[in-house]
């Protein structure tokens, strides 16, 4: 009996500790889908984290919970962190969509970020990365490096999200290498390496000689390397530990941006819930070292598109684009517009083979 | 020499005493752990055993308790008549996909017309699913002497690929702008199994405790319980005692199977809401360590079940209050299951210490 | 659509590396089925491998020695998995699961400083003379050593199981412990030592994945290999010659899916993933040699 008032004394005292202390601190919370330690997806979202802490030192506090389920076991971390007094949170996988908005409703006063989803409320955000700009450069030196004309794209599963990646790096592939081919495998996995490796392997050995990936794990990288002469491009987040070659380049995603000027906004209570989609002139999508194994003026030229993707001159969906069977999908100087974008479900133009159903 | 003795009944005491003494051993290493860590042993072992029962915000918890748990009760309870007759269904996970699946299909055909009849027609087909998935085995080890371990194991993942498939094809949310997943179930008022969603209360929750009363009333007082029972202690007696083995295998396999298809059906249409790639979050496999652990007695395995849902549950906890790793939670996880296997073996036997007598 | 694009000789060339860590993880789990004990906890063993040997690698700069850490760390683990089985009679079932789990949280926590670090490279090990044939050259005989080792176990394996008198005991326990032990056979050690050549098998295969196919350490590198370990030794109807056939369906099934895809077949993935299972029970419903061990999964305990 005395054991168990004083362990709950302590556990009162503990929490209005806590309490009082949360008053000047802001606290964010983060949820996230997979392992801190995925090098990967998560990895990244927690580099950003970790940039947040640095930013801000004691003004703000943190909590992560990895590695949490879709479901009921997402929406109780939600409630917990806001429970325990978090400010804002940020739910980092797609499938967290539902749960994210159900937790919402129940804690007004709590704002809510969700990434790659569609649903907003009051108190929820929704941002996401143009991931295809980045493939575009992707394209761009691929187009340039490749030597069969045959580059080889490793896809997750068949989401719009993916799909603007193909089409994106096509695009800019053909518009330097107008024999350019691509052959895509579907993963059915974000993360296995085993089955990322011989998806490289088998795409190395139908001729590829430059691969791009859509899946998270560094498989692909060691088999080009395995390969000798395969160019590959870093995903995620950087895996300079294979360049200079055969990474040459890469996609990282850089959350941290977006996070600090997001608990900045909490704190400055100027928070508004929006729909954002950022990419490169924002800095949610950084494109790794171009490293010197691409020739000189390749990489300048892929730099050039870099600037003029960052200073809002050029879009990479910018017309003329024809769908996959011919008919037309942009006009000449048409720029596509977001809605299709985030709904892309098909191939444009020159692409062979259909996305799986 | 230390050497084990059987009991000639499984101790009292032991029964009671052991399950205790892992938890503690457990609490113990877990402490060390820790530690070694860099955090407070105290503080983060009140935090995942405590703090989700007794602290400031358990209003919240206890029924989440109810939520994690109800699906490894249901599920457990109906591996457990398996078990005791020898019977191993190791395949529940595979059946409570399919469960989801049949269950899902009927609600999201139905989508949007409201009617009270949806619900339980899920329910049954929920039932039916799991029960089919499960017969496959079933059958196959009547008619053919195959495995059931392995078969069963086998169509786990035969499951998992059909429910990629139908999360990204059938089933997709036609709404969702080619996002994978279905529609959410628990949206859909004539379809979803929630009671009360605050007080963490939905039809999969009151289908376990009734699994739990049924299951003990069974096994004590029914003459189908007496057969199980004694199937699993010795086969030639119970086909002495006019045992069909056959059909027994049957019987259990289709209680298991319709027992986690129904978990997958309550889940699916409330706590998690919709078909998407990563439905199963394990309960399946899970359910056969809170079998074990609950020594296949209904009313132990709902401890067991609740003692695993309270480390999940704090395991969280812990995380975000005490950034612990996710790994640690699952080292202590696992420390526990071992330590709570391992002292068992104080309940049915009886630790000799000195030399080997000649009997 | 191009078959022509599809070269048969890279084609089998890579599935032998692709099917290695699997058979690696399988040859140690039909050791063990052999004996009569059925351990689940694969995936566990494998991962613990996986991190073990990453670190001595590491840290030791060498492969070699990094390859026998892994080989330790696993049988270490599916020692503890030995102990409860066999000396405190735990369910093997539950107990094999409860290795998976413990398993996959350890390797994280043993690899938490490891990430993002790469592993040296292996080079491959052309064999002398062979290696230079036309069409068997390339297939067989340009691996990294490994891939060797593999084949080399599985052989050494079929020979001590088929010829060894050590074999025949483990046989025998595994059949029917009660008749090896009134032949005054030590069931236990027996097993234990089973379970722990099982554990070092996995976790070779494990490092083959961390130090060869990716090689990097990340948090749940195995994905699922142990379970399709699994799924092979049953395949293979506890016979290491048909296991290796078995490993090369399996990951031939795969590899040619990618390899129809990447020619540009829209297949029906998820339907094709869920073929090799399919497939395996019907080989146990059709084989009449496909019977499991006798005393697969049952507790040993002497009573006298």
């Amino acid at each position: 009996m005395t054991l168990k008032t004083l362990l709950a004394g302590t556990g009162i005292a503990l929490a209005l500790a806590t309490g009082a202390f949360a008053q000047d601190q802001t606290k964010v919370g983060f949820v996230y889908v997979g392992p801190v330690g995925d090098g990967g997806w998560t990895y990244e979202h927690d580099q950003a984290r970790q940039a947040v802490e640095a930013h801000f030192g004691d003004a703000v506090e943190t909590v992560f919970v990895e590695s949490v389920p879709e479901g009921p076991d997402a929406e109780r971390v939600m409630t917990q962190m806001a429970l325990q007094g978090a400010d804002l949170i940020f739910t980092t996988s797609f499938g967290y969509m539902d749960a994210t908005i159900n937790v919402a409703e129940r804690f007004p006063d709590v704002k809510f970020e969700h990434a790659t989803g569609y649903k907003t409320a009051e108190n929820v955000s929704a941002y996401n990365a143009r991931f295809y700009e980045g493939r575009a450069i992707q394209g761009h030196i691929a187009g340039q490096m490749t030597e069969s004309n045959i580059i080889g794209y490793i896809g997750s599963y068949p989401i719009p999200e993916v799909i603007q990646g193909i089409n994106s790096a096509f695009l800019h592939a053909r518009e330097v290498n107008p024999d350019v081919e691509f052959r895509i495998i579907w993963a059915y996995t974000w993360f296995d390496p085993a089955k990322e490796a011989e998806a490289a392997s088998v795409l190395i050995e139908q001729g590829a000689d430059v691969i791009l990936q859509h899946t998270d794990s560094t498989a692909p990288q060691a088999a080009a390397q395995a390969a000798g002469n395969v160019v590959t491009f870093g995903q995620a987040s950087d895996m300079a530990e294979f360049g200079p070659f055969p990474r040459v380049s890469s996609i990282i995603d850089d959350w941290a941006p977006y996070y600090i000027e997001r608990t900045q906004a909490v704190i400055d209570g100027t928070w508004e819930s929006s729909n954002v989609w950022h990419g490169i002139p924002e800095g949610m999508v950084a494109i790794g070292e171009i490293t010197d194994a691409v020739p000189a003026e390749v990489k300048a030229s892929a730099e050039a598109m870099i600037e003029a993707i960052r200073a809002g001159e050029y879009h990479p969906f910018t017309g003329p684009i024809n769908y996959q069977d011919g008919s037309v999908w942009l006009e000449d100087g048409e720029v596509a517009d977001d809605e299709t974008l985030l709904g892309m479900n098909f191939y444009i133009e020159g692409l062979t083979g259909e996305i799986p159903q | 020499m230390i050497r084990l003795e059987k009991r000639t009944a499984p101790s009292q005491f032991w029964t009671y005493a052991a399950p205790l003494l892992a938890v503690m051993l457990t609490m113990a290493c877990g402490g060390l752990l820790f530690a070694a860590l860099g955090k407070d042993p105290f503080v983060t072992i009140r935090t995942i055993f405590w703090d989700p029962l007794f602290s400031e915000f358990a209003w919240y918890y206890r029924p989440q308790l109810l939520i994690k748990a109800a699906p490894l009760v249901l599920i457990a309870i109906g591996l457990s008549f398996g078990f005791r007759a020898g019977v191993w269904n190791i395949g529940a996970e595979g059946q409570y996909i399919l469960g989801a699946i049949c269950g899902a299909a009927v609600g999201l055909a139905f989508y949007p017309t409201e009617s009270v009849f949806i619900l339980p027609l899920m329910i049954m087909a929920g039932a039916l699913g799991g029960w089919a998935w499960a017969m496959i085995p079933g059958v196959l080890r009547v008619k053919f002497g195959t495995n059931e371990i392995l078969v069963s194991l086998m169509l786990v993942y035969v499951a998992q690929n059909l429910l990629a498939s139908m999360a990204l094809g059938v089933m997709r949310n036609p709404d969702a702008m080619g996002f994978p997943g279905s529609r959410n179930l628990a949206r859909y008022p004539s379809a979803t199994s929630w009671i009360n969603e605050s007080a963490g209360l939905h039809w999969g929750v009151v289908f376990a405790f009734i699994a739990v009363i049924f299951a003990y009333i069974t096994l004590s007082r029914h003459i189908f319980g007496f057969q199980v029972r004694l199937s699993g202690q010795s086969p030639r007696a119970a086909r002495f005692a006019g045992v069909n083995p056959g059909l027994l295998v049957l019987i259990c396999m289709g209680i298991s199977g319709a027992l986690a298809g129904l978990a997958g059906l309550f889940e699916v249409a409330g706590p998690s809401g919709l078909i998407s790639i990563d439905f199963n979050a394990g309960y399946g496999f899970t359910a056969i360590i809170v079998a074990f652990l609950g020594r296949l007695h209904p009313v132990g395995i709902l401890l067991a079940a609740g003692l695993m849902a309270l480390t999940y549950i704090g395991g969280e906890i812990a995380q975000s209050n005490l950034r612990l790793p996710a790994a640690a939670i699952q080292v202590l996880q696992g420390m526990l299951l071992f330590f709570l296997l391992a002292v068992d073996v104080l309940t049915h036997y009886r630790v000799r210490i000195g030399t080997r007598r000649i009997a | 659509m191009d078959m022509s694009a599809i070269n048969p000789v890279l084609l089998l060339a890579s599935l032998m590396v692709a099917a290695t860590p699997i058979l690696l993880a399988a040859i140690g789990e039909l050791v063990v089925e052999r004996a009569g004990v059925l351990n689940l906890g694969v995936e566990g063993m494998m991962i613990t491998g996986a991190v073990c040997g990453f670190i001595v690698t590491i840290n030791a700069g060498s492969p070699l020695l990094g390859f026998a850490g892994a080989a330790l760390g696993g049988a270490m683990v599916a020692l503890v998995f030995g102990i409860l089985t066999q000396v405190l009679l735990s369910n093997q079932v539950a107990t094999g699961l409860a290795l998976t789990l413990f398993g996959l949280g350890l390797a994280a926590l043993l690899g938490q400083s490891y990430i993002g670090i790469k592993a040296p490279v292996i080079a491959k090990w052309p064999v002398p003379l062979l290696s230079d044939l036309p069409l068997i050259g390339p297939i067989l005989f340009n691996h990294d050593p490994v891939v060797y080792l593999g084949i080399l176990i599985i052989a050494a394996v079929w020979y001590f199981l088929t010829y060894s008198r050590a074999g025949l005991v483990l046989r025998a326990v595994g059949e029917n412990h009660d008749a090896a032990h009134a032949l005054g056979y030590h069931v236990v050690r027996v097993r234990l030592l089973a379970i722990m050549f099982g554990g070092a098998c996995a976790g070779l295969g494990g490092a083959y994945l961390s130090l060869v196919r990716v090689p990097q350490w990340t948090e749940g590198l195995t994905a699922g290999a142990g379970w399709i370990a699994l799924a092979i030794v049953v395949f293979a109807s506890w016979r290491p010659w048909r296991l290796l056939l078995g490993a090369y369906l399996f990951g031939g099934v795969t590899v040619l899916q990618l390899n129809l895809q990447a020619a540009g077949f829209a297949l029906p993935v998820a339907y094709l993933s869920m073929a090799p299972y399919l497939a395996t029970i019907l080989v146990l419903v059709m084989m009449r040699s496909g019977r499991a061990p006798g005393s697969l999964a049952q507790s040993f305990h002497a009573s006298r």
